[in-house]
């Protein structure tokens, strides 16, 4: 392993030398290296990580905090050296390129804030009250877990995106938050959402946000619920103004307190 | 009894501990796994029968060895008089006390920063009279000494600069040590060698893309061959009788860029059948010409001498990653059978002469075109196994499409070469399963189903027992005759190797790469 470290710094050190400033401070970033980016993304990275970066053999790309990528020299260093425990290799780009590609995949996960028309203090009140959407899903560490944590969901999703999900949660079902509904040998019915599942067992959260295992051969009854979510529409709930608040609320969930 | 104690102490210090011999009649030993894939034929079946359906319920862990890199293990072990012989990614090797798991030594050897596709991994080693041999990432094959695994010869096989690497166990055959070559998805020209294992001294090479002038080379237009691909990264198998070497071929190069390489880009996606001693191609099989959606034909190819519609014939099985099962003469390459094993839409049939008769529709656009399989394939690298006592062919099949969009492919040393990029299927949950098929004629006996598309190879024995494992690190153990489940270990890691099983202190073993662990088992006592 240490040989292999020594090499990889070797390989930086070399671009370093070429171009020090290049490799050691990111460059401002123009236009022009965004559609650069986008192009060596699309022929270099795309067949792992998606067309816009949802993943696939690679990891999903379009989420605000990427785990090896945290800052921007985390993301120079992973597509330079490629990550050692997994499939993604060292890529033998320039300095320049490799600033234009992260820029690039920068934009996957984060979108800039946008004009929206509520009140986000008032949609903050609809989410904790009438919408009573913290029985299911945490923001800042606060609420439940049988949906997803939303606590950046502004930053991940277009406030056309949120307002789909709120009037039609069954066509916005998020990946990781599959409904199942699963009858025991002993006559009991339980719903949920299934957190894993293998050949021969299933766990799941349910609707109490209870954890609960199953072995497949203690079940009656397996029913994967496509298409469906816990959540309900809120087309009745909320009026449309209110709505707009919710997304309002929604959309500056940036991930920071 | 003196006579006895000369000829057991010649034994054991004569240079030739795996003769070539010995791995022809590896059927006479099966206390032993010898090469890759059991035999030559690649039938990754064992004639042990300790384990069986009735007691398979009672195996535990007898040891397990941790391995400390973290890249996917991919190893098939090698086992011969009390060791056995593993690779570590990303291309260690180490042997360990068949006894205690317990390692003996290590050989270790850095890699520089070489662009693979698809993982840091090695498949195993070969062995053969008193060394073994392993590939590496940056295209080396490497000889090493049996007892202390020190470096006998070092030679490098191709310039990983253009990434070539080298993942697959090599294949010793005689007094050669036959290599094949990864990184068609960065447009290497493709080949397979052979070289001599004393002196590793390159003895002969078949390019798998012709040169000009050559036969084949009018299958690819302009200069397209250059960069043509067809790699030969998985293990072939051999038959001693015919001296004829059997080996598949990867996707031509860019992998979906069709219009960069007219043509039916021989010899890509093929099985080929060459003269071990010269190389020389006996015969090829093209299964998909002009293949665009990268599904390699780097299988295990088996061989079967069995009736055939009645006819005693000498046979080649071949479960393709495009999802079909084909059956060939392996004397001549006639092609006898296809019929599909798992999902695939890239293809409306194969034709009267084993030709395909291509889906326009799945060919990727740049608007995005579905296809199944996707580019991981219905079968992959891991290995199949046919089992002589139930006549069965066994197979991990997964079922998985992508959608795939047309994007420009220009060449550069070292990056990737694809001319594509990949969505999965909106609401699709891939899956596979362990398919049993009648070998003869394709049909599906039973199904085994898996949560998710798997990695792992099969194993078959004549205790009437199939191994194999998941994704989600179930290893397991089914009834051969009908595929109910015997016995199943959650070991914690996923499984991305072919299993083997061997004897020890008079104790059948199975033995699995799963996570980042060896782990050994056997009946309780």
């Amino acid at each position: 392993m240490r040989c292999v470290s020594v090499v990889l710094l070797l390989c930086v050190a070399r671009l370093a030398a070429q171009d020090p400033a290049e490799v050691t401070q990111k460059p401002v970033t123009i236009p022009e290296d965004l559609a650069a980016g986008e192009r060596i993304y699309r022929i270099q990275c795309a067949s792992c990580h998606g067309a816009r970066g949802e993943g696939g053999r690679g990891a999903a790309l379009n989420r605000p905090t990427l785990l090896h990528a945290l800052d921007d020299r985390a993301m120079f260093q992973v597509i330079a050296r490629g990550i050692p425990d997994s499939e993604m290799p060292g890529h033998w780009f320039t300095a320049r390129e490799i600033w234009q590609v992260s820029a690039f995949v920068r934009t996957l996960g984060r979108l800039a804030p946008q004009n929206v028309r509520g009140d986000p203090a008032s949609g903050g009140r609809l989410y904790a009250g009438k919408g009573g959407c913290a029985r299911c899903h945490t923001v800042h560490g606060r609420g439940g877990a049988i949906g997803p944590d939303l606590s950046d969901i502004g930053a991940r999703r277009s406030p056309a995106y949120l307002g789909e999900a709120l009037l039609t949660p069954e066509s916005r079902v998020p990946d990781g938050f599959l409904q199942v509904e699963l009858a025991t040998r002993e006559g009991g019915r339980i719903k949920g959402v299934r957190l894993n599942e293998d050949a021969f067992s299933i766990q799941i959260r349910d609707l109490s946000g209870q954890f609960r295992s199953f072995w497949k051969s203690e079940l009656a009854e397996l029913n994967k619920q496509r298409g469906k979510s816990p959540m309900p529409s809120y087309k009745a709930v909320l009026t449309a103004a209110e709505l707009d608040d919710m997304i309002a609320y929604l959309d500056a969930l940036r991930g920071e307190r | 009894m003196r006579t006895l104690w000369l000829a057991l102490a010649l034994a054991l210090h004569s240079p030739a501990q795996v003769p070539y011999d010995r791995i022809v009649k590896s059927a006479a030993q099966p206390e032993n796994w010898l090469t890759y894939s059991g035999n030559y034929q690649a039938h990754r079946y064992s004639m042990l029968d300790q384990i069986t359906r009735a007691n398979a319920h009672r195996l535990q862990v007898a040891w397990m060895y941790q391995i400390h890199a973290h890249h996917k293990v991919e190893t098939s072990p090698l086992v011969f008089d009390g060791i056995m012989y593993i690779s570590e990614p990303p291309n260690d090797v180490t042997a360990l006390d068949l006894r205690t798991g317990r390692p003996i030594w290590s050989y270790r050897r850095g890699v520089p920063a070489v662009p693979v596709c698809c993982g840091q991994v090695n498949r195993g080693v070969a062995a053969l009279d008193d060394q073994l041999f392993v590939g590496t990432l940056d295209a080396h094959l490497v000889a090493l000494d049996m007892k202390t695994g020190r470096v006998r010869w070092d030679v490098e096989v191709a310039d990983y600069k253009s990434a070539h690497s080298i993942t697959l166990a090599p294949l010793a055959i005689k007094d050669k040590i036959i290599v094949g070559i990864a990184g068609a998805e960065y447009g290497i020209r493709g080949f397979l060698d052979a070289y001599d294992a004393r002196t590793g001294k390159r003895v002969w090479r078949f390019w798998t893309v012709p040169a000009p002038g050559e036969p084949g080379n009018e299958t690819w237009s302009g200069d397209s061959w250059k960069t043509g691909g067809a790699p030969t990264w998985v293990t072939g198998s051999y038959d001693a009788g015919s001296n004829l070497l059997y080996w598949g071929t990867g996707n031509p190069s860019p992998d979906f860029y069709g219009a960069a390489r007219q043509g039916d880009n021989l010899y890509s996606d093929c099985l080929l059948a060459l003269d071990a001693d010269t190389g020389k191609l006996k015969w090829h099989f093209q299964f998909i010409p002009h293949d665009v959606n990268d599904i390699d034909a780097n299988e295990i190819p088996v061989l079967v001498d069995a009736a055939f519609r009645g006819q005693p014939r000498k046979l080649v099985l071949f479960a393709n990653r495009n999802g079909f099962y084909y059956i060939l003469d392996r004397v001549t390459g006639e092609f006898l059978h296809a019929s599909q094993f798992a999902t695939q839409t890239w293809a409306k049939g194969i034709d009267e002469r084993g030709r395909p008769i291509p889906n326009p529709a799945s060919a990727p656009s740049p608007e995005g075109a579905p296809v199944y399989p996707d580019d991981d394939g219905a079968a992959n690298w891991y290995s199949p196994s046919y089992s002589p006592q139930t006549g069965l062919f066994y197979q991990n099949a997964r079922e998985q499409g992508a959608i795939y969009y047309l994007t420009e492919s220009p060449y550069e040393p070292g990056k990737r070469f694809t001319g594509a990029s990949r969505r999965s299927i909106p609401g699709e949950e891939p899956w596979g399963a362990l398919r049993a098929l009648d070998a003869m004629t394709g049909e599906r006996k039973w199904e085994f189903r898996l949560q998710t598309p798997p990695w792992s190879g099969v194993l078959s024995t004549a205790g009437g027992v199939v191994f194999s494992g998941d994704m989600q690190g179930n290893f397991f153990a089914l009834n051969a005759a009908d595929g109910k489940l015997l016995w199943r270990l959650q070991t914690g890691g996923g499984i991305w190797a072919n299993p083997i099983t061997y004897m020890s202190d008079g104790k059948q073993y199975v033995a699995i790469a799963a996570g980042s662990a060896i782990v050994a088992l056997a009946l309780d006592r």
